[in-house]
């Protein structure tokens, strides 16, 4: 599978030099956000706020109020905790099109607890106004700001950094509202974001090989929640639902789906896979995905429940899943 | 090595507070080489500023935790006894004890370093540095040797040690609350009410020093935010503010030695040099906050350094 360095901030540079209305603030840490491409090609659309992040929010706000576009660049955790009332309050109120976009989501990060942001997207889900979208490839990361350009109001994006894999056609990009289709399938439906869908796909494959048959969406759009296509692979599960995300299950991909199902009346079972209501700690990701279970085996286990059957799958076999890069369901029937 | 505990009654020299200084320079470039990669120029900045705090400031009793890192035990919560703080490793708390916070957890490997060298932690407690499953984090947690609180979402240790201060008081306790800051922390709004509160309470008992390098991560501090004059600016918000030459561990102590009662928070701001010990590191300027070796000539030359650096001590 192709990965690509640093997409973001080649995506950045060429994304904005046609839209003069588009600045970028920066809270100290410009080039851990990939933004150091932009602030030298546009040193006068530059802006350095000094880490003062709440401060920040409201200069955004003021910005968007006389009609700029800001771009926000900062950790996850830095644009959704310790600023969350000017958040709320300057930007989502008012609805002002100030664009979010928050880098280490979950446990990508060494960092420890202060950086890791498994809370993020509970947070401005929660938000009235507030439209939430993640990245999950450098595909998704290349058209993310079209998508959220494009919304009329303010937007959180979970953006990914340095070495992203390719795992969608670069010529088919992000859409709102609109999961990717990767698979069909009658007996489950996987519906992945963000790093763990890459964990998912390596499953789903072996899972395959073991005769179960899976629906697989990757989710981009995590508010708003309204695609007919989530509804109708949920609707059409026989054994149940498993919901995978780089968070914690309590306020996002897991519950919004779970919201869903229990107002559209769609019976059946949810696991939701994510962190169990804790924080997480300092380590390598491929550690902490397997400590808090959100690795390609925590799918397996959770088939495995579903469907009251244990696969003879060892965390080996899955590492030599190979992926490729996939395109739209309808376009490759094979997966 | 130098190997002095700060409990001893007999006052540490000048000079060995600087050896202790460059061992712990020596000791974070030696793992910045191991791991390529680490906050060098932390170290190069704040050594003196650490070892003067342990060894000339705080009175803290010797270490009751373990010098091998015990393992990560979980996170907090009442379900998890075992959850426990690396304060152990600056001694037990007492009424006539100081506290140490220690707030900008970046510099970790500095004060993992400085413990080693004040014999609070053992020389081999860094095979664990930045290791899974261990508590010796490459960004400090509450849980890593010689931390206390949560602090790395920076600007947020200040508010908590004032709290500590603030029921030392409240229980009539003589020891002090002692807190090292970086000056990128005097950008965060959060700072400034930390010591507007500080004042108004009339908090005596604590005393930071702050890492006055003016770097940060972008670069030179003056190119991303200002915080000039840092001084007076603290004057005005009701600190008794004094700024010494960072590197010397006789202006660095100077302030603290007085046992006079205080009726407002006591700040050293320590004016410090990225580069000191280590002039090679110049040539990186402005991009000195991470310092990560990009070739092999160039891992040879500080493998070199590093090796004449250890030869100086003889
Ligand atoms: C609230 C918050 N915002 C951003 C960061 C990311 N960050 C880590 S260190 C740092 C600034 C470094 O400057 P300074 O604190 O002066 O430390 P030094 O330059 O001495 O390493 C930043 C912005 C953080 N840890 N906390």
């Amino acid at each position: 599978m192709e990965t690509v360095q640093r997409p973001h901030r080649e995506n950045l540079v060429r994304w904005a030099q046609s839209r003069p209305e588009v600045l970028v603030l920066s809270a100290d840490l410009t080039a851990s956000c990939e933004a150091d491409g932009f602030r030298d090609a546009y040193p006068e659309r530059f802006f350095s706020m000094g880490m003062a992040e709440q401060n920040m929010m409201g200069f955004a706000a003021g910005l968007a109020r006389e009609g700029l576009f800001p771009f926000i660049h900062t950790f996850a955790v830095f644009v959704t905790r310790r600023p969350f009332d000017q958040v709320a309050m300057s930007i989502a109120y008012p609805n002002l099109p100030v664009r979010l976009i928050g880098f280490l989501p979950g446990i990508t990060t060494a960092g420890g607890v202060t950086h890791q942001a498994i809370d993020d997207v509970a947070l401005m889900r929660i938000l009235p106004n507030m439209s939430v979208l993640e990245c999950g490839d450098a595909t998704d990361v290349e058209s993310v700001l079209d998508v959220a350009q494009a919304v009329n109001g303010p937007v959180y994006v979970r953006m990914l950094r340095g070495e992203v894999p390719r795992l969608f056609d670069a010529g088919e990009p992000m859409v709102l509202g609109r999961a990717r289709v990767l698979g069909e399938g009658r007996d489950l439906t996987v519906l992945s974001s963000g790093i763990c869908t890459e964990e998912a796909m390596r499953a789903i494959q072996a899972l395959r090989g073991q005769g179960l048959s899976i629906a697989h969406l990757h989710v981009s759009t995590l508010k708003p929640f309204e695609d007919p296509a989530i509804e109708a692979a949920i609707a059409g599960a026989r054994l149940g639902v498993v919901t995978m995300e780089n968070h914690g299950i309590i306020g996002g991909l897991g519950s919004v789906v779970a919201e869903l199902m229990a107002e559209k009346g769609l019976g059946g079972r949810l696991i939701r896979i994510g962190l169990r209501d804790t924080y997480a700690h300092g380590a390598s990701r491929r550690y902490l995905m397997r400590e808090y279970g959100l690795d390609a085996m925590a799918l397996v286990r959770a088939a495995e429940d579903l469907t009251s059957t244990q696969f003879d799958l060892t965390e080996e076999a899955l590492s030599r899943v190979r992926l490729e890069t996939m395109s739209r369901i309808d376009k490759t029937e094979d997966l | 090595m130098a190997r002095i505990h700060s409990q001893s009654s007999e006052r540490p020299t000048v000079d060995s507070i600087r050896s202790v200084a460059d061992a712990v320079r020596r000791r974070v470039l030696e793992h910045t080489l191991t791991n390529n990669g680490g906050y060098l120029s932390q170290a190069c900045s704040s050594a003196e500023i650490l070892a003067t705090l342990y060894l000339r400031v705080m009175r803290l009793g010797p270490s009751d935790a373990s010098s091998i890192p015990k393992p990560f035990a979980g996170v907090p919560g009442a379900d998890n006894p075992d959850a426990f703080t690396g304060a152990g490793y600056n001694g037990p708390k007492g009424p006539d004890f100081d506290r140490f916070i220690f707030s900008p957890v970046h510099y970790a490997l500095v004060l993992y370093s400085l413990l080693i060298e004040l014999g609070r932690l053992d020389p081999n407690a860094l095979d664990a540095f930045n290791r899974d499953g261990s508590t010796v984090d490459l960004i400090g947690a509450e849980h890593s040797p010689g931390h206390e609180v949560t602090a790395g979402s920076l600007g947020q240790a200040i508010s908590q040690a004032g709290g500590i201060a603030l029921a030392r008081r409240l229980r009539g306790d003589s020891g002090r609350v002692w807190v090292f800051m970086s000056d990128g922390e005097f950008q965060e709004g959060q700072t400034w009410e930390a010591f507007a509160a500080l004042a108004y309470h009339g908090l005596g008992n604590i005393g930071v020093y702050v890492d006055a390098n003016a770097q940060q991560c972008d670069g030179p501090m003056d190119s991303v935010m200002c915080i000039e004059p840092l001084g007076d600016r603290l004057r005005a918000f009701g600190a008794e503010v004094h700024e010494v030459d960072g590197h010397d561990p006789d202006a660095l102590a100077a302030p603290a030695e007085s046992m006079a009662e205080r009726d407002r928070p006591l700040v050293v701001i320590a004016r410090t040099d990225p580069c000191r010990g280590i002039e090679r590191l110049r040539e990186r300027a402005p991009k000195l906050h991470y310092v990560r070796f990009k070739s092999e000539t160039e891992f040879e030359t500080y493998r070199t350094l590093l090796n004449q650096m250890r030869e100086g001590i003889r």
